[in-house]
């Protein structure tokens, strides 16, 4: 076989698989969001949503939920795998714990997380304990937007860190030892090696987490539903009320449309950003 | 007099060495302690309150050490159906998994070895999988299963979940292929390995830890999705799919219990297989 | 071999036995309701039924995706009133099955709703309930001077929400205003129909804005946490509310947990009566479903009155039957029940039916009085302003969906218009 064909054999079957799968209902989703409730093509089911007073409070919420908890997971999880593999002993078991919450559903997570926050949860309970309030507060009430807000992020962060964890961590764990020897004979401090060999290095694991979680930071739900209810509008949240709501399929087609606009803004720009040149290969 | 001083010079400058790497190694030890108790410390919490009665839940201040009330949990192991859909769950997800690392390894070794026409088109197609909400995408899938015969199956089901694994499994693929050095497999072809043989003998051995990696994404995410879960499944429904859709208008003890009911299958199954994920740091010290 | 063992699997057993009738429901959706109804309800039905409650999501594209493959396994859908109309479309006529049940049929009011503004019965009458107040008794001695907490005003709670504000040192009133709750009920059918004797006609009228400038006061004395509430039993059994609005059956864990700790009563009156508001849960029957005879005998099964008053033990919602109700009741339906029956006896009652005929437009009707909540009480705006944007897209709406008016709005030839 000729060797120019090899690629398009290899990524056949997953084409295959992704146009019956994704394609084909995808385009009915698609159609059905430029179709107006009387059956024409047009704006109008975008008009609806964009003139609804919680379509910009959730496309702010959400990209700034996005913008503030990506960049912080990626520093952690940069640091978690650098520290992971400074240990000697111990490292599965902390590697294994570390990536817990992976396991744990959106949903699961955002029960744990309420569990705390609550106004009769644990995190009340210890601050009376220690006598810092003498009734249980409400924090995560519509007057408190900030707090709210914060609940969700730390609650993200807790929940979907692991998954930027494990891709960094199997990056990290390919770089040859060579190259910090060899950085380490030049005298390079441990600042140095990390600026210098394993971010470089590990470019394509950092592309690849980045693009996935931030796609993934676009569809933040079940959390925001628990912990912020109507108080938090997100994309994700409207498509759903859209939906099974307030009835109005086109409607909630046109907000899916939105949040696949973002993703490939955002997809293309670091795609761009953190290109990985060729010649970068080790 | 003067090597004396250079003496105690020099040993300062080692206790100020050793000073140093002492407080380095406690500070490195408390943040390692640190992040465990982060992850741990909620999962502990919610296990004290599934192991509460309602009571104590619904109470305040709330006590920081399980009571040891199993009416929650004993509520969950009694409902109908529970371990069947425990099963169900186990095989869409298996399921999911081998679909996944099946297509998926040979896609991300395309994207990572080659250069061709239409790269850039897949990669996003295959990220554009990740970026529609699947409550939508639903119906016309149980449309397009029904017709076809797969409604109601755990097998339809694992493809519709496989579509949401694949852009892990490719990218995670992709990213681990261009991680190992192409040296390596070049140096194979010289020595007589044919393209095929040079992949299982030379580059398969690196990259497996990370394929267990993508096999474990594949797998969680299979098995925390319920809303397709939900739609396509009558007589099979899935735990999640069977448990999610309840808890949110349940009471808040049996919500806690069936979150722990939900997480801990998961946690587990990362923990059979935690050994092959990180076994990864072998190959690091070759 | 392997035909015969992993086929199946991967195929799934869709080898369900064919008498088998799977029950798809909205309702007894929490997991304990679910398992009463498996366990106490239909354990005595002669035949096999499966109970399968699900989300409305999913419910609604599974019947959608069954409908439009003419490929259908369900055989009883159990819902809402108000969720049956997105479904119209895929339910069969069940007037053969209604005619076959005088004790439902007795009820006609209900009955009648169960047309969904069409000619054909599109839904059995299955169960019923409203909503309530319920309160800690902790709260009582809080009451203002005079106040008879079975009739009381909706200036009576406002200050009873004030007083226990200023005994506690925060506030104790509390509504279900969450991301699931059923704030808008209390809306549409209740202060509404209390303030302005009307839904819909009067949607922005000068009532409408004295009720609003109403509730904003009074909401400052309401339990910021509530918009979080989606079943007002949770925060009551918690003591972070001790004053409360819900559906019945979402009260009923604190009145069972605690029922020496609650007491029941109507909800507040407005200068035109005590608006308050049904909840009809119907049985249905999809189209081309597999065994229609075994889906009559289920529906037939679950309206009879011994039946009816098992259901009540395991949701809480009430028989559609004319039924004497035994004395070995769980708590929250004697407790429940008194308050039902001096609401609806209330010589100042003043019933809303639910919307009808708004078609697959009924969840869109419900965001409008959503929406003016959220602007009007959350976020501030000026009430004004928002009654006469949202009474455009009210008007929009029932132009679209030709529904005329429904009580207590004056009956109208046409849709129904809005002043």
């Amino acid at each position: 076989m000729n060797k120019k064909y090899y690629p398009y054999v290899l990524i056949a079957p997953s084409v295959l698989f992704l146009l019956i799968f994704f394609v084909y209902p995808f385009i009915e989703v698609f159609v059905q969001a430029f179709t107006s409730s009387d059956g024409h093509v047009g704006l109008s089911n975008f008009e609806n949503i964009f003139t609804d007073y919680n379509f910009l409070p959730s496309l702010k919420n959400t990209l700034l939920l996005a913008l503030v908890v990506v960049p912080v997971q990626l520093c952690m999880a940069v640091g978690m795998s650098l520290m992971i593999s400074k240990m000697k002993k111990g490292r599965d078991t902390v590697l294994y714990i570390l990536t817990i919450p992976l396991g744990v559903s959106d949903l699961a997570a955002g029960i744990i997380w309420l569990a705390i926050l609550d106004q009769n949860g644990f995190l009340n309970s210890f601050l009376f304990s220690i006598g810092v309030i003498d009734q249980p507060e409400s924090w995560l009430n519509y007057q408190n937007p900030i707090i709210i807000f914060t609940a969700v992020v730390v609650a993200e962060i807790w929940r979907a860190t692991a998954i930027l964890l494990v891709i960094l961590v199997s990056g990290i764990g390919l770089i040859p030892k060579e190259y910090y020897e060899a950085a380490e004979i030049f005298g390079a401090n441990s600042w140095v090696r990390l600026w210098k060999v394993t971010l470089p290095l590990l470019r394509p694991s950092l592309q690849t987490a980045l693009i996935l979680r931030t796609l993934l930071a676009f569809e933040v739900f079940a959390v925001v539903m628990l912990l912020g209810g109507s108080n938090m509008p997100v994309l994700m949240g409207e498509t759903f009320n859209w939906a099974f709501n307030y009835q109005d399929a086109g409607a909630a087609s046109a907000y899916a449309v939105v949040i696949l606009a973002l993703s490939i803004v955002f997809t293309l720009f670091y795609l761009r950003v953190l290109r990985v040149p060729k010649g970068a290969r080790i | 007099m003067s090597d004396l001083s250079y003496d105690e010079i020099l040993e300062k400058e080692v206790r100020e060495v050793n000073r140093k790497k002492k407080m380095w190694r406690w500070l490195f030890l408390s943040s390692v302690a640190f992040l465990v108790s982060w992850i741990l410390f909620p999962i502990y919490l919610l296990v004290v309150n599934s192991l509460s009665s309602a009571d104590v839940i619904n109470g305040f201040p709330k006590n920081f050490w399980p009571a040891f009330d199993m009416e929650s949990l004993h509520f969950f192991v009694n409902y109908y159906g529970v371990l069947g859909a425990l099963k169900n769950s186990l095989i869409a997800a298996l399921f999911t998994m081998v679909i996944a690392i099946g297509l998926g390894t040979p896609a991300g070794y395309a994207l990572a070895r080659f250069d061709f026409r239409g790269k850039e088109t897949f990669r996003m197609l295959i990220l554009l999988t990740r970026a529609f909400p699947m409550p939508l995408l639903a119906l016309p899938l149980a449309v397009i299963f029904i017709n076809v015969g797969l409604d109601d199956s755990l097998f339809g089901l694992s493809l519709v979940h496989t579509a949401l694994a694949l852009p892990f499994s490719v990218l995670i693929t992709s990213s681990l292929f261009l991680g190992i050095p192409v040296e390596l497999e070049e140096a194979a072809w010289v020595l007589g390995c044919n393209r095929w043989q040079a992949f299982m003998k030379v580059v398969m051995p690196l990259a497996l830890p990370g394929l267990t990696a993508s096999a474990v994404f594949a797998f969680v995410i299979s098995w925390n999705e319920v809303f397709a879960a939900a739609v396509l499944t009558v007589n099979n429904q899935t735990l999640t799919a069977f448990l999610v859709q309840s808890l949110s208008t349940s009471p808040v003890e049996v919500k806690f219990a069936g979150g722990l009911i939900l997480i801990l299958p998961a946690i587990l199954f990362l923990f059979v297989v935690r050994k092959y994920l990180f076994s990864m740091w072998g190959i690091a010290n070759r | 071999m392997l035909k015969k063992i992993i086929l199946p699997i991967l195929l799934g057993s869709s080898i369900a036995s064919a008498s088998e009738v799977v029950f798809y429901s909205t309702q007894a959706n929490p997991l304990k309701e679910a398992d009463a109804m498996r366990n106490d309800v239909l354990i005595d039905y002669d035949g096999n039924v499966k109970f399968l409650p699900q989300e409305a999501g999913p419910f609604f594209s599974r019947i959608q995706a069954e409908s439009r493959t003419n490929s259908v396994t369900l055989g009883v859908l159990g819902a809402l009133h108000g969720q049956f109309p997105q479904i119209q479309d895929a339910l069969d006529p069940v007037d053969d099955v209604l005619a076959q049940l005088p004790k439902v049929s007795a009820n006609t009011a209900i009955t009648k709703l169960g047309k969904l503004g069409t000619d054909h019965q599109k839904y059995i009458p299955w169960m019923q309930a409203t909503y309530i107040m319920a309160a800690n008794k902790k709260a009582l001695p809080y009451l203002p001077k005079g106040a008879n907490i079975n009739a009381l005003t909706y200036d009576q709670l406002a200050q009873w929400a004030i007083n226990l504000t200023k005994a506690t040192g925060s506030p104790k009133l509390g509504f279900p205003a969450g991301e699931k709750g059923l704030m808008h009920r209390f809306i549409q059918g209740y202060l509404y129909p209390s303030f302005t004797h009307s839904v819909v006609t009067d949607f922005r009228g000068k009532d409408a804005q004295e009720m609003w400038a109403y509730f904003r006061s009074l909401w400052k004395n309401v339990n910021p946490r509530s918009t979080a509430y989606n079943l007002m039993q949770e925060p009551l059994l918690t003591g972070e509310v001790w004053v409360a609005f819900d559906h019945t059956a979402r009260l009923k864990g604190a009145f069972d947990q605690k029922p020496n700790d609650f007491v029941a009563f109507p909800a507040p009156a407005g200068k035109y009566g005590r608006g308050f508001m049904p909840v009809i849960a119907g049985l249905a029957i999809p189209k081309n479903t597999p065994d229609r005879a075994a889906s009559v005998s289920l529906i037939k099964y679950l309206s009879r009155p011994d039946i009816q008053v098992k259901t009540l033990k395991a949701t809480g919602f009430y028989p559609v039957v004319d039924v004497a109700l035994p004395e070995d009741l769980p708590a929250n339906v004697r407790i429940a029940g008194k308050a039902i029956a001096l609401q609806a006896n209330a010589p100042d009652a003043l019933p809303s039916i639910l919307p009808v005929g708004l078609g697959n437009l009924s969840g869109q009707f419900n965001k409008v009085y959503q929406d003016t909540f959220q602007q009007i009480i959350l976020r501030n705006a000026d009430i004004d302003k928002v009654l006469n944007r949202q009474a455009k897209r009210l008007r929009t709406l029932i132009n679209r969906a030709k529904a005329p008016c429904w009580a207590p709005d004056k009956a109208s030839d046409g849709p129904c218009p809005i002043n």
